[in-house]
């Protein structure tokens, strides 16, 4: 039996540590550790996108990083995004365009389109196909995602 | 699932030679850990013996990108969104730039490395391919030193490479190409995420109408990625105005050994392999004729 690592992570901008094993998915601290649970497990295999959060200002998938990795990181998550109970415009967005449907795969496909709109901040539809293609919807088909990105407004 | 979570170890060394000094003590004991985009995945389900972990995080000296007038040599760690946002990677080796483009999604690219891509032994991988096609060389490092293997000798067979269990992998070192015709294709469920069933690179150099190079990297047709010789000794030294396409299509065909499993068949693999290379044998005369 290894012993646990004392995990020092800025979380939507507050410190935390927390002692978690070191091979232990980051999703899982996330969840279980820190009492975040809108970061979502789909597919565990880093195919879905459910689990995505910015670390260190780029997208990853939760379920792929172990917690040693994450060290020392800055991340963000669903959670960091609508501070004082305000969503922000791009959540706005996804409610006005109707880019939720059952809601799962939202907390990841909202973290990727804030990724991408960081990166290019008018993208093209094709663009926002690709910034969100590691991130799967069962429901929506796309299109009303696609919508919201397009249209968030500053 | 995850049970064997607490009973797992990493170390973290600070730098190579303390990276070296581990597995030399105990070759094969540490499984080295890039981005963790492969490895996580049977771990996390179960499906992985290994319980002690080399991340190699803290080696930056692996991450570095240095081009030079006769090529470029890559850190292991570098990543895909690295190496396709490199401006010498899209001007000069655009087949790469795809291949790490293809790789994934946006997260994975993020992640996952140029040496892991290589260690981690997939025939399906998305970059050997363009390395294979680019004459591309890794560097095997131990405690007595280093050494260079070409890619094309680097795996041999399926999931199993000549790396040592002392040694890792350190950096990978690709010639500048000459101005030429370089093609890529993936052929996948989706243009997104998916494995490949079949991918082809190919880089092309031709000289007063006679094709003077041309190197052809396949991925998911054999057991491991492949450089297509036979294919390539069919076009080598022909005129472009008639490149014999039906005996290169032929050869391409002969020397892969392509399987049956849940992405795709043996039989759908072989005839799209050989229609893939045409298709790159044709663009290259579209693309001598717009000259």
């Amino acid at each position: 039996m290894d012993s646990k690592l004392q995990l020092d992570l800025t979380v939507n901008g507050e410190r935390r540590s927390v002692a978690v094993y070191p091979m232990a998915r980051l999703l899982d601290v996330l969840r279980e550790d820190l009492g975040l649970p809108g970061t979502k497990e789909g597919c565990g295999e880093g195919e879905c996108g459910a689990c995505s959060v910015l670390m260190d200002g780029q997208l990853v998938n939760s379920c792929l990083v172990p917690a040693v990795q994450a060290q020392g990181a800055e991340l963000v998550t669903i959670e960091g995004l609508a501070l004082g109970g305000e969503l922000n415009p791009l959540q706005r967005a996804f409610v006005a365009c109707n880019g939720a449907q059952c809601g799962f795969c939202t907390p990841g496909m909202v973290l990727a389109s804030v990724d991408l709109l960081r990166r290019c901040a008018h993208p093209s539809e094709a663009e926002i196909r690709e910034g969100l293609a590691g991130n799967i919807c069962r429901c929506t088909g796309y299109v009303k995602i696609v919508d919201a990105v397009q249209g968030v407004r500053p | 699932m995850r049970g064997q979570v607490p009973d797992c170890a990493v170390q973290v060394p600070g730098s190579l030679q303390e990276a070296l000094e581990i597995l030399a003590r105990e070759p094969g004991r540490w499984r080295p850990l890039a981005g963790g985009t492969d490895l996580m995945v049977p771990f996390a389900a179960g499906r992985l013996a290994d319980t002690r972990f080399l991340s190699l995080q803290r080696l930056d000296v692996l991450r570095a990108v240095e081009p030079d007038p006769e090529g470029i040599t890559f850190g292991a760690l570098v990543t895909y969104t690295q190496l396709r946002q490199h401006p010498y990677v899209q001007r000069h080796l655009p087949n790469l730039a795809q291949s790490a483009r293809v790789t994934g999604a946006v997260a994975i690219q993020n992640r996952g490395t140029l040496g892991g891509n290589l260690v981690n032994g997939s025939p399906a991988a998305d970059t050997p391919p363009s390395l294979l096609a680019y004459a591309a060389q890794v560097e095997l490092t131990g405690l007595g030193g280093a050494r260079w293997v070409p890619v094309d000798a680097f795996h041999t067979g399926y999931k199993q490479t000549v790396m040592a269990p002392d040694e890792l992998l350190t950096r990978i070192r690709v010639p500048r190409p000459e101005p030429g015709f370089h093609f890529y294709r993936k052929v996948g469920t989706r243009a997104a995420q998916a494995v490949a069933k079949v991918c082809l690179a190919a880089y092309v150099r031709v000289e007063a109408g006679m094709v003077r190079e041309f190197r052809v990297g396949l991925g998911s047709v054999a057991p491991v990625p492949m450089r297509a010789r036979a294919a390539e000794a069919v076009i080598l030294g022909q005129s472009v105005d008639r490149l014999p396409l039906a005996e290169a299509r032929a050869a391409l065909m002969e020397e892969i050994s392509p399987i049956d499993d849940i992405r795709s068949t043996a039989r759908y693999r072989r005839i799209v392999a050989g229609n893939v290379l045409v298709q790159a044998l044709m663009e290259l005369d579209e693309a001598l004729s717009r000259c």
